[in-house]
């Protein structure tokens, strides 16, 4: 790796352009280094043994395919890398002009991709019956609108406003909590405690952002997740309130408006004359996620016009400028903190909701990281991103589960979902080495003089914030 | 009394541990201006590297000279996490390097969750736990009621974390290569135009905070005896609280602010309560950073306009 600068200079010269032994030499490089990372790690894997005494497998072969891939991964990418040496040298998964051609039709597209959540039940039953369609509604589309509606909530406070929040599990963890507890001890109804949930949590988000929010990037971010923490520690050990670890079961579920989605007499099926399915509260959960993540859009659209919104962006891009113009950095902070919370409420309440039951396992620290991964992957402030960040790492850790034909291959002990999160983490980094700015990355300014003009976040300055 | 100088000591040990990998994000941080969020998984690794070192020189020599198994160990770890933080700036921070500000963070949330998860699926998501070793303790201070006891392990962690302390106190300030680093510190750019080769200097940052971690490590897998894969996040947050405690960017705060998130935490669990240990750890990591952003020993930062 040290000479892959140097390498394609080097041969520039040379009429092929290609030069095998060099690149034969650093992708044996790039292999020995990958034989000494193996060799504790992979080469022994430590088990109980029928005594529960740690015993060492020695698994050389699993080491033999690393360096192997490795070597044979190095040299194909210094090889092509050669090969470009005069031209540019750029991997280009999409032809060129793809997002451009995607943004100047975006309303277009805005319109296709709505039309296609409104009848994403109906398509799914038809194309998997009634038994098969409970999972993909459920799974895929619950499952992401969630992770999307977080992410446009969080998108205000990353996005906008330009703060970085690495405890925003803590809103979601008191929405969820404020409706489980308010429902289950009060019993007061789904369509009460959401609004007040999205206000518990937007309370909070302003309690936990006045005295932090003059402090600047990497260090708000880690007092952001201290405080996701403390919520989460707190709710594990005051176990007369929360219930620990051992979490709130039972919680009620939603009704359509009143009318609950049971098998009695008075139920959702028997009222409409239909016949009694699980599915139906499915569906109806879904338009609910799918009304909760565009009402978040659509404000956070809105806001974007007003002059809240402006000053947050003005905010995110140079703090200093802003104060020098008399913007309250403080206030403007808080509201981007506090609004930002409130969708996570509301996502919180609608989680506990679907789910039934609430732990502090849900709300730990990887879900922050997870929905800021879609925030930033998606390139900062693109709604557009965020919805295919999401989809993208959401559904295809999702997909895993239903790589059942993997066992063919690997044998009948491979378990495709144990390498979800690691899958996760390793796109994580390679997206930001492919696109540090996120997949989406252009400005697109409110404010205009004659024409409205895309900006490529590359030519943004970006200041402290 | 007593109870108190049991607590003492036994923080004592527990804080050089957090003082050892807070160094790992204390120097990254004064060379590149970033929170190295994998460092904490690069130590529960480097644990993970000492115990397979431990059984197979077990199982191959026996456990008789548990000394010099230590010493080789700390050796081999330390080598080996070295290798892997190296191989980690090198594929996910370098080609970020002047990248906008939060690419690398992410980066290194990736490679957090990514080596979290690598090392569950290549060993197993239980707790691996060794047989116990220097089990032994001296006496101290011997009382009707309660005697104050200071176990071997925690003297040969005390002892080992001084000596490290020193050696590599000496690389920083009187080396060429520790002022190579310093200048980095201070203006990387200028650093270049002297000569300096600065993408070197950073990865031998990066090596030489993973090879206190893989100290660390070493030192937590003697005193617990257990270590599983989800051991990072905890710890690596606590270091990081000790880091800005001390100052971020000062060596010596660092390890100061390591010993006194140890002792505050040994003290709360034994005067207050052992469950709310992790939230007043937490808390103090907020409130100093409200009141006092510059921790006990750094700079306050000056802010150009």
């Amino acid at each position: 790796m040290a000479t892959s600068a140097k390498a394609p200079e080097a041969s520039a010269p040379a009429a092929s352009g290609r030069d095998i032994k060099a690149a034969v030499k650093e992708a044996g490089f790039a292999a020995l280094i990958t034989f000494g990372l193996c060799i504790p790690i992979i080469a022994w894997g430590t088990r109980q043994n029928m005594d529960n005494v740690l015993v060492l497998d020695p698994r050389w072969d699993a080491v033999a395919w690393a360096v192997l891939i490795v070597f044979v991964g190095r040299l194909l990418i210094v090889l092509r890398k050669q090969g470009a040496a005069g031209r540019k040298s750029m991997v280009r998964f999409l032809p060129q002009g793809t997002f451009a051609f995607f943004e100047r039709h975006s309303r277009k597209f805005s319109l296709f991709g709505l039309g296609f959540l409104v009848t994403f039940p109906i398509i799914a039953i038809n194309l998997a019956g009634w038994g098969g369609a409970l999972k993909w509604i459920d799974n895929f589309g619950i499952q992401i609108l969630i992770y999307v509606m977080l992410g446009w909530g969080l998108n205000i406070v990353v996005g906008l406003a330009g703060l970085l929040d690495l405890g925003y599990v803590a809103f979601y963890a008191v929405g969820a909590y404020s409706y489980a507890l308010l429902a289950k001890n009060f019993g007061l109804s789904f369509w009460i405690l959401l609004p007040m949930s999205g206000i518990l949590a937007a309370f909070w988000g302003m309690l936990l952002g006045f005295p932090v929010l003059r402090l600047r990037g990497d260090y708000l971010a880690i007092v952001t997740l201290a405080f996701g923490e403390i919520i989460r520690l707190v709710l594990i050990n005051w176990v007369d309130f929360s219930g620990g670890y051992a979490g709130i079961s039972g919680i009620p579920r939603p009704t359509f408006f009143g009318i609950p989605f049971n098998a009695n007499d008075d139920g959702f099926a028997a009222r409409f004359g239909l016949e009694f399915s699980p599915l139906y509260r499915t569906i109806f959960l879904y338009y609910l996620i799918l009304a909760l993540a565009l009402l978040t859009a659509f404000v956070s659209l809105r806001l974007r016009r007003l002059p809240v919104g402006r000053a947050w962006e003005a905010l995110r891009e140079d703090e200093i400028a802003c104060r020098s113009l008399g913007i309250n950095t403080t206030s403007t902070k808080l509201t981007a903190f506090s609004i930002g919370a409130m969708f996570g409420g509301f996502a919180g309440a609608f989680f506990s909701a679907r789910q039934g039951f609430i732990s502090p396992e849900s709300f730990v620290f990887m879900e922050s990281a997870i929905i800021l991964a879609i925030v930033v992957l998606g390139g900062m402030g693109s709604l557009w991103g965020c919805a295919i960040a999401a989809i993208v790492m959401i559904g295809g850790t999702e997909l895993l589960r239903e790589l059942e034909w993997l066992k063919a291959i690997f044998g009948s002990d491979f378990d495709p979902t144990k390498y979800r999160m690691l899958i996760f983490g390793l796109a994580m980094v390679v997206i930001m080495i492919w696109k540090p700015r996120g997949l989406i990355s252009t400005r697109e300014p409110t404010a205009f003089l004659k024409e409205k003009k895309t900006i490529s976040a590359d030519m943004v300055q970006e200041g402290h914030g | 009394m007593e109870v108190f100088l049991q607590q003492l000591i036994n923080g004592l040990t527990l804080g050089s541990i957090y003082g050892l990998i807070a160094i790992g994000y204390t120097m990254v941080f004064g060379i590149i201006g970033m929170v190295n969020f994998a460092h904490g998984d690069v130590f529960m690794l480097s644990a993970f590297i000492a115990l397979i070192f431990f059984m197979l020189i077990a199982s191959w020599f026996g456990a008789a000279l548990i000394v010099v198994a230590l010493i080789v160990v700390l050796a081999l770890a330390m080598f080996f996490t070295a290798l892997w933080s190296w191989a980690i700036e090198r594929v996910a921070y370098r080609p970020l390097r002047g990248s906008f500000r939060l690419a690398p963070l992410i980066s290194a949330i990736g490679m957090s969750i990514f080596l979290m998860n690598f090392v569950q699926v290549v060993q197993g998501p239980r707790n691996k736990s060794t047989a116990p070793m220097l089990n032994k303790s001296i006496t101290l201070i011997e009382s009707a009621t309660y005697s104050v006891q200071i176990s071997y392990k925690q003297i040969v962690i005390i002892v080992t974390t001084a000596v490290l302390l020193a050696a590599f106190w000496y690389i920083v300030q009187k080396t060429s290569l520790g002022r190579a680093q310093r200048a980095c510190e201070q203006d990387r750019k200028m650093a270049a135009l002297l000569g300096i080769d600065v993408d070197r200097t950073i990865s031998i940052t990066f090596v030489m905070g993973a090879a206190l971690a893989a100290v660390a490590g070493v030192m937590y897998l003697v005193l617990y005896g257990v270590v599983s894969f989800n051991d990072g996040f905890i710890p690596g947050v606590k270091a990081f609280t000790a880091a800005v405690l001390g100052g971020i960017g000062s060596l010596p705060g660092a390890v100061i602010g390591g010993l006194l998130i140890g002792l505050i935490e040994v003290m709360w669990s034994a005067y207050f309560t052992i469950d709310y240990k992790d939230v007043a750890a937490f808390c103090i990591l907020a409130i100093v950073l409200v009141f006092m952003p510059s921790g006990l020993l750094g700079r306050p930062e000056v802010e150009k306009v």
